[in-house]
């Protein structure tokens, strides 16, 4: 039911597909996105993206379901390449350095550059296991106990602790699923990434779980890069400092978070944010 | 538009009239799961049935009690007793003596010497000759002792014998069933439990046909079969599943591989015979060349039910392991292939199985002749199983029919624990994700 005094939004937006409205480019970018194109083979799910990401930022993308929020992201950390048939072509730098390079290394990448999948996937071992396994590829802890303290401190991050602490040997497929939406995250931070993805980290949890992500993006923020997925405009609205709206596998509008919820300069970004579609 | 409640009420009453039909549809499914279920048993109780019904036989054995006095003049005519003399005296000329003495007030021609010698097994010399030279302190002394009797006389003991047929068709005549009732009246005709059959080879007499050579040629073959297949296999499914790029190439390899599953077996065992035997040189009737045929056969077995357990696992439990930096052979060997592996050992057994049960490529290689000897290696010649089955069943003697359903009892267990162990696996391994 839509308010015929508005344009309507596929005009507005045969209008202006062409360019991204708004500042794509930030100050101290540490991820730069150069014209991305992705291919589910014959379909293009994502045309012409140009973002820029910048050090200590959060970044929420919004849009509305299937305009490839979640395919954005998996390109940041080449997670794609899984994907047959799929295509991504177009520039991503890394520290000024294109991940898309035949050279690239996506070992230390997805070190590098974590992410916290739309699913929750805890690894059919331990909780204890799902946390620890990362760290121990890496070689990041020197002993048992220190091995056991990251565990610790990853899952009391997350806020998961006190839920598990008493049974760290069962296996991370017996949780809840937000339990398990938690696990996922402490198994993230567990290798200390630099950046890192989170496609919808809270979808599955409750105000008082959501409450503690938020935080600990907040803390994260002070050292890392982070880009969040989210359908709620609320949480976009308090972790992120810009914010991107997505349609149809293009990127609508950047800016920044207050700009784009009080003022948003396209029509469609504003379509969606007062709850007309999505 | 209706209104709400009579909509409502409406699709109540559909849902409802749809019900019966529905609960009919599913209560006859379930009908017809049962009835061939059931009808497969039933198939299967017959079968099981008729082996068991005829193998019984085949695990009794008639064994004649001899009074034997181990007469020195006979044996050692020379007054020496080596060894070398103890193995080449004459003990059938002590066994007819034996016999002989057993109706003392009769005088017999030769032909009825022979009719008379003919009651014991051809190879009741050698058990004698082996009781001598185990103890040489028996050598003049007279003892009783337990022989294999014939086949002839093994199915008179059983009860198998028509005494109203003519005795011209007969296989044993009047004179030899009456020695027979006055010698079981003496309590000289024991049945027992058949050693023979699990400790020797083939041999042309039924009395002394055994399995044991068939299983050690069967359990040497599958043994080859193991180590080549399940390796080559399953890295053969890893790659290509995991690690290999899709192209044209990879697609023409998993097209070939799925249509050497479908190859007749017997083909692999021309191939066996042309590459293995007459290029390479390698030994005709070996389980070397049979273990490597059946490798041929069930490779493709194994890399199709090793790709499909590869792909039946989560794409997100790959995912989880790359999304926190863990290399592509990491992610394989720590999470993808535990959680394979029940499937792909299913799939092994399977193979295995196929190959225990497999008798046509064999026949190619040369496993079809006739072995007394139990193969004591994986070059050595040998048969196998369902060769053996098959040779025996070949066989004119009444006594190979029922070894022929004994020895089908013993691949069938062979079978069940292959089986078995592949369920055991299964459960061991099987993890929920
Ligand atoms: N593996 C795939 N193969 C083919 N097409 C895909 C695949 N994954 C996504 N797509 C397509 O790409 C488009 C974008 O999907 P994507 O998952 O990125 O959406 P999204 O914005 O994350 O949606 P949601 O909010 O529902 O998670 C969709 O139209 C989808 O059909
Ligand atoms: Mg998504």
């Amino acid at each position: 039911m839509r308010n015929p005094e508005k344009q309507p939004s596929t005009a507005a937006f045969s209008r202006e597909h062409a360019a991204t409205v708004g500042e794509v480019h930030a100050p101290r970018a540490r991820i730069q996105c150069r014209t991305v194109d992705v291919h589910y083979g014959e379909k293009h799910a994502i045309h012409d993206v140009n973002l820029d990401i910048g050090h200590n930022e959060v970044i929420a993308l919004i849009g509305p379901s299937g305009c490839g929020k979640s395919t954005f992201l998996r390109c940041l950390n080449r997670m794609n390449d899984t994907i047959v048939g799929c295509r991504v072509t177009g520039e991503i730098l890394m520290d000024g350095q294109n991940i898309y390079d035949e050279s690239m290394d996506v070992v230390p990448l997805r070190a590098q550059v974590g992410m916290v999948f739309q699913k929750p996937n805890p690894i059919p071992k331990s909780i204890f296991e799902n946390v620890a396994y990362g760290p121990r590829i890496h070689g990041l802890a020197g002993s048992k106990l220190e091995l056991e303290e990251i565990v610790e401190t990853s899952l009391r991050r997350a806020g998961l602790w006190d839920e598990v602490k008493d049974q760290l040997l069962h296996p991370g497929t017996s949780l809840s699923g937000g339990q398990q939406q938690r696990l996922c995250i402490a198994r993230t931070i567990a290798v200390n990434p630099e950046v890192i993805l989170m496609d919808e980290p809270c979808s599955a949890l409750d105000p008082i779980a959501t409450a503690k992500i938020e935080q600990l993006i907040d803390e994260l923020r002070e050292d890392y890069t982070i880009a969040i997925v989210t359908h709620s405009m609320q949480q976009a609205a308090r972790v992120s400092q810009r914010t991107a709206y997505f349609h149809l596998g293009r990127l609508i509008e950047v800016g920044d978070t207050a700009q784009i919820f009080t003022n948003p300069r396209h029509q469609l970004t504003e379509d969606y944010i007062t709850g007309r579609f999505g | 538009m209706s209104k709400p409640n009579e909509r409502i009420r409406r699709t109540h009453e559909k849902v409802m009239a749809g019900l019966a039909r529905r609960r009919a549809a599913e209560s006859r499914f379930r009908l017809y799961g049962l009835a061939s279920i059931a009808g497969g048993l039933c198939f299967l109780f017959i079968m099981f049935g008729s082996i068991i019904h005829h193998a019984g036989a085949a695990f009794q054995q008639t064994f004649m009690a001899l009074d034997v006095q181990f007469d020195q003049q006979l044996l050692a005519p020379d007054g020496k007793w080596d060894d070398e003399v103890l193995q080449a005296a004459d003990y059938g000329a002590l066994l007819k003596q034996s016999l002989a003495a057993l109706f003392p007030d009769e005088t017999l021609d030769r032909q009825q010497k022979r009719a008379l010698s003919a009651l014991l097994s051809s190879g009741a010399g050698y058990e004698l000759r082996n009781i001598l030279v185990a103890d040489r302190e028996l050598l003049g002394t007279t003892q009783r002792v337990w022989l294999p009797a014939s086949d002839d006389v093994d199915l008179y003991a059983k009860g198998q014998i028509d005494r109203t047929i003519q005795e011209s068709e007969r296989r044993l005549n009047d004179q030899q069933l009456g020695w027979l009732d006055k010698i079981q009246a003496q309590g000289r005709l024991q049945k027992r439990f058949n050693r023979t059959f699990f400790t020797a080879g083939d041999s042309r007499e039924p009395e002394l046909a055994g399995i044991r050579g068939a299983m050690t040629g069967s359990m040497l073959t599958l043994l080859v079969t193991l180590l080549l297949s399940l390796p080559i296999g399953i890295a053969t499914a890893v790659y290509l599943e995991e690690f290999a790029p899709r192209n044209r190439w990879t697609d023409i390899i998993e097209v070939n591989i799925n249509n050497l599953a479908a190859v007749p077996s017997i083909v692999f065992g021309l191939l066996g015979l042309a590459v293995f035997i007459n290029f390479f040189g390698l030994t005709r009737s070996s389980p070397l060349v049979g273990g490597i045929v059946l490798t041929l056969m069930t490779l493709p077995v194994i890399i199709i039910a090793g790709r499909s357990a590869l792909k039946s696992v989560p794409p997100s439990i790959r995912e989880a392991a790359l999304g926190i930096g863990a290399s592509q052979m990491q992610t394989v060997f720590h999470h993808v292939l535990p959680l394979a592996m029940p499937g792909m050992m299913t799939g092994a057994i399977i193979g295995m199985a196929r190959a225990l049960g497999e008798s046509a490529p064999l026949l190619m290689v040369g496993m079809v002749a006739f072995i007394v000897d139990i193969p004591g290696g994986i070059t050595e010649p040998a048969t196998v199983l369902p060769v053996q089955i098959y040779l025996w069943a070949d066989s004119p003697e009444r006594g190979f029919v029922e070894r022929t359903s004994a020895a089908i009892l013993v691949l069938l267990a062979f079978l069940i624990v292959m089986n078995g162990t592949a369920v055991y696996l299964r459960k061991r391994f099987e993890r929920r994700w």
